[in-house]
């Protein structure tokens, strides 16, 4: 609750202010039926026609008070519920990028999502619009409940069993509803991942004509979330039964327990009317009571699922570094291993150790799944080793703090992602403030200059939805500009020329050695010719290293290598 | 990154809500039954407070216990039967208002399979799915609460109004005129609100969208450091939520009080009014007071009355994302020619079967011959045509993967032409490969075979029908395709193998993953075929999602195969043992191949190589190589560095 509570502090203001009006609101609102009171008791009864203009027109007055009061209320609790939401979008996105892979894949990212908007959505209109009947309840009941009290001590007893019995009922309910809640969240994510996978691969369900597996598939979760939140709203609603089971109750009692007393002359008969509508009003600020309740259970289920993204330990952390910066580019792995999930059984690397120099490029070549790309992104700090040390510069990566790790190391990945807006804005993500010169440069060693004519609108034209108006290998070839953008001192391409001609591909690697001749290269590649000439040549095999060395080196002694490069050769001699 | 929401102009409320009244009718015995039981529990409520009063006054006052017991027994009864009435309807609008929401989830769900990937280029994923969570939700919302509320406070309101008018119908003038003043506000107020509500949905929409991109794309936000950047554009887009969400709270908030303080000087004027005709002998003064106790007791379910309204304006809003998603174009679909099972009978004739047994055939209808006009006759009919003319024959064309290209023009935009006149030929069984540069277009020469796009010019021969005449299902079904991207679904190695033919056995998912050479690797995982595959496959590297892709076409036993870079991710010695399995699998099929390493298409019958969407060469490996031209330059590059 306390950390609630600091998400509402930039708004402190507005909260009170909120609070302010609902309960001056609230007082008006006890004033105005006196008033009405006055007119007909006395005025009407009496037909005094000053009177009865004189307390219209205060009434009149009160009213306008009230009003600006109402309009101060609805202004500041909706400021006031908004900025929370706000704020805890923004704390949960900030701590979202914090977030390592591991920590991502706790939950699915379509739950995220839902995190973030839906949940939070839930908690700031039930600030929003339970803070009106949260504050004012309240105090109408317990002003009822004193005048009541004043006006019949002992009928007030009845007070004593009923409001006991409608917090037992509200306590089971809400006893029960709470965990209906959290399962239903559960089945909102499942729904939200269909919908997500079918929108990412929407292509592929079209491809196969599987649109009514697809359908048939939602109807599942759909089905599900449908059980669950029926489930969960049924018995939420059962407050409103009972509550008027309790509150009807209560007046047959009062009616029955007043009027023996009436006719035994304990009580006035004109008190017992004026006690029966105070016994309506505190009923009725229960009831509402109990609706905010309600909509805080709600609340709360949210609440805890923000909190468990906002709880989440991030695993890959900064509590090692030091103010370095890498300098050279010089890379070692010492007997490194890692896996994905610290029970696995099986290590997806085991025990690697090599040494770049700086300026060196250093191929990595291996079969399908021998876990090449997981390798090199270890350097950036993408994971964490699970044993052994990755040092940049001498220094294990750890020590180094993120940014400036990762500016210095930029990566091309292999699996390429654009975000929508324009190409220029996707090529900026390299370097917020690059001038056109350092633009067209980039493009040029990338040879997106090649291309960049032909779209539409050149650097202006809109990316599509992961970028999908350019080819493969326009994506990567501007991926690896964007890349170079950074200037950084080490570059990795985790086969990122795969869908580019070897023709290009040629002409970006001289350009690489030709502009950028001290930064360190690493390049994962399926074409030997990929890296056929650089310093070091890494052979992969099933998260073991198998050899290091030269082309030349390697052709000479190496299995794995020569049969990779004569399969790729075979196609020269025909 | 700088794009906005383009926030559309609110649309047609009218319709809105007529769609949303069609969804609420085909609920209607539900719908009647909750509408009494609000009834029932409205008047109980309203009948046993009016009451109060009366039974005070006569047996409390007479001492008259008997009564008194009886009065008490019978309101009981009544409150009972209110009680047992609220619970009915609440659990009737429960259960009706979630089904609702999830027939409209479904259809949602259903008309997004039918749109075109036009659609789906054009809207970020999170934005859409913020239809499906937060504007359904909100509908719920407003269901749940708003709509059984809304019926009884109507019902309060009209009773109230009724027992003014019985009392004075003259002072009742100034209660009308204050119910005109409040209409006018609510109207006003709601259009206000109603413009900020859909704006706030819009701005969810863009988070969502905004978030969920950022999520997919997280490794490279972290590889470049991009997180300031991006939280900055996530704090304006957040900005831009919380001011017009405070703006649509704050009007809407602003609705109750209004009435709240209007029916308050209703009630002053009406005392002082009535006042002035009591005192001038109008009316009585006993009629005045009873009639001022139903003036203010009109209060209270007025301001229920337009609390319900404001979130129904908020449902409206979320309504009108929903229903304009729902009324997008879907992808065009009027081919009748189907895809069937067919057995080849002794005399070489074609005989339709229900299962697999052997081969496929296209069924094309044909308009009768007896056609009024000549030109008419035999054409295969538009599917309206289908279901409207008589006398329909059909033929059986054997299908081979005979693809043609003649004269084909196509764009993504209009304005903007990616082919130009592109004609070729494939014939059945070939192997036909598209060679070119990036961007030359060879993608998009497929994306056109099954339809993805639709061509602006030229025509598509399959088999010798136009592709245009196909029914689309049909048309993909008969192809099987593995694309640039391979995406994998929530569910089992097995599963996900599988959907490229849903009945196939688990024996033939394990041959299917054996071609792809998927087998090995797959039986390495910690549970193997049926190792559990979430976020996407998000642990299996790029070449092993390509096996497995493969595998899924593998399955599918299509008559015609498309490779699109099927192979970019998979070492080169992997990729020749899929080879053969490949090549055994594709015996007498036609495939079509797009790949850059050139090892992958030197044994295709005929290789195109396209440039700047035109076809600039053509033929096989060996007259490309004689011929000096483009190909072999991309093919002597690939080793120009030995």
């Amino acid at each position: 609750m306390k950390e609630f509570l600091t998400y509402l502090k930039p708004y402190r203001k507005e909260t009170l202010l909120a609070i302010f009006c609902i309960e001056a609101e609230t007082v008006f609102e006890l004033l105005i039926p006196m008033v009405m009171a006055d007119i007909i008791d006395v005025g009407v009864a009496s037909g005094d026609r000053r009177y009865i203009l004189m307390k219209g027109l205060q009434m009149v007055v009160y009213a306008l008070i009230s009003l600006i009061l109402g309009h101060g209320c609805a202004r500041y609790a909706a400021a006031c519920g908004q900025g929370l939401g706000a704020e805890l979008r923004k704390a949960e996105f900030k701590k979202l990028q914090k977030f390592s892979f591991a920590n991502t894949d706790h939950f699915s990212s379509a739950s995220l999502v839902t995190r973030l908007t839906g949940d939070v959505n839930m908690i700031q209109n039930s600030v929003s619009t339970g803070m009106r009947p949260g504050f004012r309840a309240p105090v109408m009941m317990l002003t009822s409940l004193a005048v009541s009290f004043y006006l019949n001590r002992t009928l007030a007893i009845v007070f004593f069993v009923a409001v006991p019995i409608l917090g037992i009922l509200l306590f089971l309910i809400v006893s029960r509803v709470r965990p209906m809640y959290a399962v239903m969240q559960g089945a909102v994510d499942k729904v939200n991942r269909i919908i997500q996978e079918n929108l990412t691969a929407v292509r592929v369900v079209k491809a196969y004509v599987r649109g009514n597996h697809e359908i048939e598939k939602f109807e599942g979760v759909n089905q599900n979330l449908k059980n669950n939140s029926e489930r969960a709203f049924r018995t939420a609603v059962l407050n409103m039964p009972a509550m008027q089971f309790v509150m009807y109750g209560t007046i047959l009692a009062i009616l029955w327990f007043g009027g023996n007393m009436a006719m035994a002359g304990e009580m006035e008969v004109g008190e017992l009317t004026g006690f029966l509508s105070y016994v309506l009003q505190v009923l009725n600020s229960l009831m509402m009571l109990s609706n905010v309740f309600l909509m805080l259970t709600r609340g709360l289920a949210s609440w805890r699922r923000i909190r468990e993204v906002l709880d989440e330990e991030i695993d890959i952390t900064e509590e090692q570094a030091k103010e370095i910066e890498v300098q050279k580019g010089e890379i070692e792995f010492r007997d490194v291993s890692f896996k994905y999930q610290k029970n696995a059984a099986e290590n997806v690397l085991e025990h690697i150790s090599f040494h770049i120099l700086p300026g060196q490029t250093f191929g990595i070549i291996g079969q399908t799944g021998s876990a090449k790309s997981t390798l090199v992104q270890l350097i950036p700090r993408l994971y964490d080793v699970t044993e052994g040390q990755v040092l940049v510069d001498g220094h294990p990566v750890q020590e180094y703090p993120l940014k400036g790790l990762r500016d210095s190391i930029a990566m091309v990945l292999q699996k390429n992602t654009l975000f929508s807006g324009t190409v220029e804005e996707n090529l900026r993500w390299g370097k917020e403030d690059a001038t056109r010169e350092e633009i067209d440069t980039a493009c040029r060693i990338a040879c997106v200059d090649e291309f960049i004519d032909r779209l539409e609108n050149g650097y202006e034209t809109e990316m599509g939805q992961g970028g999908v108006n350019v080819s493969g290998g326009q994506k990567q070839r501007l991926c690896i500009a964007r890349a170079i953008l950074k200037r950084p001192k080490v570059l990795i391409l985790d086969d990122s020329t795969s869908a580019v001609d070897t023709a290009t591909e040629a002409k970006i690697r001289e350009g690489l050695e030709k502009e950028l001749p001290g930064m360190t290269k690493i390049i994962i590649a399926q074409r030997v010719s990929s890296v056929a000439h650089a310093d070091q040549i890494l052979i992969l095999d099933d998260g073991k290293l198998n050899d290091i060395g030269t082309h030349q080196e390697l052709l000479e002694r190496n299995q794995i290598y020569q049969d990779i490069y004569y399969s790729q050769q075979e196609g020269a001699n025909l | 990154m700088a794009r906005t929401t383009s926030y559309k102009r609110p649309k047609n409320t009218k319709k809105t809500l007529l769609q949303m009244f069609s969804y609420l009718g085909r609920h209607k015995k539900s719908m009647a039954a909750i509408a009494v039981l609000v009834a029932i529990s409205a008047l109980a409520n309203i009948y046993g407070t009016y009451l109060l009063k009366p039974v005070i006054n006569t047996y409390v006052l007479q001492k008259d216990i008997p009564g008194l017991i009886r009065m008490i027994l019978f309101m009981g009864v009544m409150y009972g039967i209110g009680a047992l009435a609220c619970f009915g309807y609440n659990q009737l609008m429960v259960r009706t208002s979630q089904t609702v929401v999830k027939e409209i989830r479904a259809d949602l769900f259903s008309h997004v399979q039918t749109l075109p990937l036009k659609y789906f280029d054009a809207h970020t994923h999170g934005e859409l799915m913020s239809r499906f969570t937060n504007d359904v939700d909100t509908i719920s919302e407003a269901l749940n609460n708003s709509f059984a509320m809304l019926i009884q406070s109507f019902i309060t309101v009209s009773g109230t109004i009724i027992m003014l008018l019985v009392l004075d119908a003259r002072l009742s003038v100034i209660v009308f005129l204050f119910l005109f003043l409040m209409v006018l506000y609510i109207r006003h107020n709601g259009k206000l609100s109603k413009k900020y509500f859909s704006e706030q949905q819009a701005y969810l929409g863009s988070i969502n969208g905004f978030v969920e991109e950022m999520v997919a794309g997280q490794k490279v936000e972290k590889v470049f450091n991009h997180e300031a950047q991006d939280f900055e554009e996530f704090c304006r887009r957040n900005e831009a939520l919380r001011t017009t969400s405070t703006k649509a709270l704050t009007y809407s908030g602003m609705t109750v009080p209004t009435v709240v303080a209007l029916s308050y000087v209703n009630y002053a004027v009406s005392a002082c009014v009535g006042g002035l005709f009591a005192l001038s002998g109008l009316t009585d003064l006993g009629t005045l007071a009873s009639y001022l106790v139903y003036v203010r007791q009109s209060a209270m379910p007025m301001n229920q009355f337009t609390q319900q309204i404001n979130f129904l304006l908020v449902a409206l809003a979320s309504a009108e994302r929903i229903f304009e998603m729902m009324d997008e174009e879907p992808e065009v679909d009027d081919g009748t020619v189907t895809l069937c099972n067919v057995r080849r009978k002794e005399d070489g004739s074609l005989e339709e079967c229900d299962e697999y047994c052997g081969a496929f055939a296209w069924k094309v209808p044909h308009l009768p011959a007896s056609s009024p006009d000549f030109q008419e006759a035999g054409r295969i009919p538009a599917r309206w045509e289908l279901r409207e003319a008589k006398g329909i024959t059909y033929t059986l064309v054997p299908l081979k993967g005979d693809v043609r290209f003649y004269d084909v023009v196509f764009g993504y935009v209009p304005e903007k032409t990616i082919l130009n006149g592109i004609s070729l030929y494939a014939k059945p069984g070939q192997k036909i490969a598209f060679v070119g540069s990036t961007g030359a277009g060879k993608t998009t020469i497929i994306n056109l075979i099954n339809r993805f796009y639709e061509i602006s010019g030229g025509t598509i021969l399959y088999d010798g029908i136009n592709i245009r005449d196909m029914k689309k299902d049909d048309l993909r079904r008969s192809l099987s395709m593995v694309i640039q991207d391979t995406h994998l679904f929530t569910g089992t190695i097995s599963d996900n193998i599988r959907y490229g033919r849903l009945s196939a056995s688990e024996e033939d998912v394990r041959e299917a993953a054996r071609i792809a050479n998927a087998d090995s690797f797959i039986r390495r995982l910690p549970n193997g075929y049926d190792t559990m595959l979430e976020g996407d496959g998000a642990n299996l590297s790029q070449g092993q999602r390509q096996l497995l892709a493969i595998a899924r076409a593998a399955i599918s036993r299509p008559p015609v195969l498309i490779l699109d870079e099927a192979t970019s991710s998979i070492d080169t010695r992997t990729e020749k043992l899929i080879e053969k399995g490949m090549d055994a699998l594709m015996e007498g099929r036609t495939v079509f191949v797009i790949a850059h390493r050139l090892s992958t298409v030197r044994n295709s019958k005929a290789i195109m190589v396209l440039e700047k969407g035109t076809i600039i060469e053509r033929g096989s490996h060996e007259e490309l190589l004689e011929q000096k031209g483009r190909y072999y330059q991309l093919y002597t590059g690939q080793f120009e560095l030995d």
